[in-house]
């Protein structure tokens, strides 16, 4: 390995970890938007009020809930053009014509949306400025070699997410008031979107990890797998319970119980239609004031007592991690899940404040990373320890380049 | 031919006597236990530019505005019966106003008929959206901005729904609920919690009173409206 590369590695990372952090502001910025219930501030896309999104008036960016909504998507599209660049590094010189290809199809399809009417105008200066950017990565002429192992794959991956991810975003708000099944659209896709947003910053959290040192130059060997199985768990539970909790989020329904720990003053609240009918009669909204149902108070029990299971499941992989490093992982996550928890008491205790509950988003982020993290090094372990030698593909080219 | 001029004027001659004959319906409505208290809207008062409409303490909800003698404003009384449906007369009456003032929907509680214009003002220098969300079939969603100074909007509902909510997406706090009626006989009680219905044509009815948190399916009460009009009094109740 010469000196160059090892540099150039160093800042692929330096890179990836700017991308990552970019990612965990931007599901911070997201948090704020539905915590505030502003997600309709912007009630167009891709255009604001009309205007380009870039060219939007201060004036107008800083009224109420716009500021919050529209400084999401000024944040989103620097992600955007973050994981472009990303994905060009990542793939080497190799991902030039593709992206250049992809550029190109993008701008010309854009043009041709401009050209379907003033309806579509917005969409196709939208499309046809991402193809621009992602051209513009394309064309930058660096002979620089791919990243080894899956890496380049996962750029991809993260360059196909992070459109998505935006049309995800764009089509909550165009398609808000329509319905599915019962379910608003507006409701539907803001919960894909959260959820989403939580996977993308989880993929691109395990690049910037893989392009480090640590996952090159593993200062230790893993001599346990016991805490494996509840590495998986607690991290297949913190998703269930992001998934619970975007899905309470965007009912915009406020609190759907108002008090912790007790619920209602009980144990166990009553749900039935009466009491629900009751519960929304007593309750004086200041900001989301839709009607909570006892669809509601059930998801929001079953969040608090996933709570404890999950405190209980990274207890044990404290317990049982042998290993030094992964030891201190498993503390560390603790530690978040118990600031965590907190932080859900509190959002009860401060009547949902927005700050508060956005907090409980990105912690929760956070948590899922970790144990994404950890699942990750185990399972990379498993390979080398269990085969021996140049054994499994992602790592071997890894394990020998670091050997060479 | 002639039977047919004959006819109409008996007609218009009914219509004339039923004028006549048609009385108002008064009442009071007044509130019954301790309303819970009211909150402060805070992220009004955090809001940079809707915050300094406000010099004064934070603006509060006003779910119950109750009077010193339990008095209840904000009840929308509506006479109900199948003779009075599909008589809006909401094409030809007056419009009704709705008021965006420091931030928050003036009044809060408002009666229209199906078909009735409402103008939605802005006296702001600020930026709002109107934002409607109906629930009956037939009304549709609408969601419009509305500019500092920009001009009135105008909205017409043409299906009969209870607490229609208006709500600005720039501003979480702004709600307004607006009760939708097929023809013009109701009334929303003011600070004195009293009400008239005028002009009701003599005959049985039921007549219901609605209320966002006291009474939100409506306390019904029998009447019988003649000549003299008629007299109904409502206790809303909140435990
Ligand atoms: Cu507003």
């Amino acid at each position: 390995m010469t000196v160059s590369t090892t540099r150039q590695q160093a800042w692929l990372h330096r890179f990836a970890l700017l991308t990552a952090l970019g990612t965990l502001g931007l599901v911070g910025l997201g948090g704020l938007v539905t915590s505030h219930g502003v997600g309709m501030a912007v009630p167009d896309w891709p255009t604001s009020y009309g205007y380009n999104m870039f060219a939007l008036p201060v004036s107008l960016w800083l009224t109420g809930g716009i500021f919050h909504e529209h400084t999401h998507r000024l944040w989103a599209s620097l992600v955007g053009i973050l994981v472009v660049v990303l994905t060009r590094w990542l793939g080497g010189k190799k991902a030039q014509l593709p992206l250049l290809v992809i550029g190109l199809v993008e701008i010309l399809a854009g043009i041709g949306l401009l050209r379907l009417g003033a309806d579509w105008k917005g969409a196709g200066h939208f499309l046809a400025g991402i193809g621009g950017v992602v051209c513009l990565v394309g064309m930058v002429w660096l002979r620089n070699a791919a990243a080894p192992g899956r890496l380049p794959t996962l750029g991809w991956i993260a360059f196909g997410l992070v459109q998505l991810q935006g049309l995800l975003g764009g089509l909550r708000v165009v398609l808000d008031a329509g319905d599915l099944a019962g379910i608003r659209l507006g409701t539907l896709l803001g919960i894909f979107h959260g959820c989403l947003g939580q996977l993308f910053l989880a993929l691109v959290a395990v690049i910037a990890f893989m392009t480090g040192r640590w996952w090159s130059q593993p200062p230790e060997r893993i001599t346990s797998l016991q805490a494996r199985p509840w590495f998986v768990t607690a991290t297949v539970l913190v998703f269930v319970q992001l998934l619970i909790g975007a899905t309470m989020r965007h009912q915009h329904a406020g609190l759907s119980i108002p008090d912790f720990p007790l619920a209602y003053g009980a144990l166990w609240p009553d749900m039935s239609a009466t009491a629900v009918a009751e519960y929304n009669l007593k309750r004086i909204e200041v900001t989301a004031a839709n009607p909570i149902t006892g669809f509601q108070i059930g998801l929001q029990m079953t969040h608090r007592l996933l709570a404890l299971l999950l405190l209980a499941t990274v207890a044990l992989c404290v317990g049982m991690s042998r290993d030094r490093g992964l030891r201190r992982l498993a503390k560390f996550w603790l530690g978040l899940i118990l600031v965590q928890a907190a932080l859900g008491a509190w959002t009860i205790w401060s009547n949902k404040a927005a700050d508060v509950a956005t907090a409980h988003v990105v912690v929760g982020a956070l948590s899922f990373v970790t144990g994404v993290l950890g699942c990750l090094i185990y399972f990379r372990r498993r390979v080398r320890d269990e085969a021996p030698g140049p054994a499994g593909k992602s790592t071997s080219d890894l394990t020998r380049s670091v050997a060479a | 031919m002639k039977l047919n001029r004959t006819l109409a004027a008996v007609g218009s001659l009914a219509i004339a006597l039923q004028m006549a004959t048609a009385g108002n319906i008064t009442g009071k409505v007044t509130l019954s236990g301790t309303p819970p208290p009211e909150k402060d809207i805070t992220p009004l008062k955090d809001d940079a530019q809707c915050g300094k409409l406000h010099p004064g303490p934070v603006p509060k909800t006003q779910f119950f505005v109750v009077g010193p003698n339990h008095e209840l404003a904000d009840v929308v009384v509506v006479l109900q019966g199948d003779s009075l449906k599909g008589k809006s007369t909401g094409a030809t009456a007056a419009p009704a106003e709705l008021d965006q003032i420091g931030c928050i929907y003036t009044p809060q509680i408002l009666a229209v008929q199906t078909g009735q214009k409402i103008h939605v003002k802005n006296s702001d220098p600020v930026m709002h959206n109107v934002h409607t969300t109906p629930t009956a079939p037939g009304n549709k969603e609408e969601n419009r901005a509305q500019l500092a100074g920009g001009p009135d909007l105008t909205f017409v509902i043409p299906q009969p729904e209870d607490f229609l909510r208006f709500k600005c997406d720039v501003h979480p706090w702004m709600f307004a609920w607006v009760t939708v009626v097929d023809h013009p006989y109701f009334a929303v009680t003011g600070k004195d919690g009293t009400f008239t219905i005028k002009d009701v044509p003599p005959g049985k009815y039921k007549l219901v009173a609605y209320h966002r948190k006291a009474a939100l399916k409506g306390i019904a009460k029998d009447v019988e409206v003649t000549a003299d009009g008629a007299k109904v009094d409502f206790v809303a109740e909140v435990k």
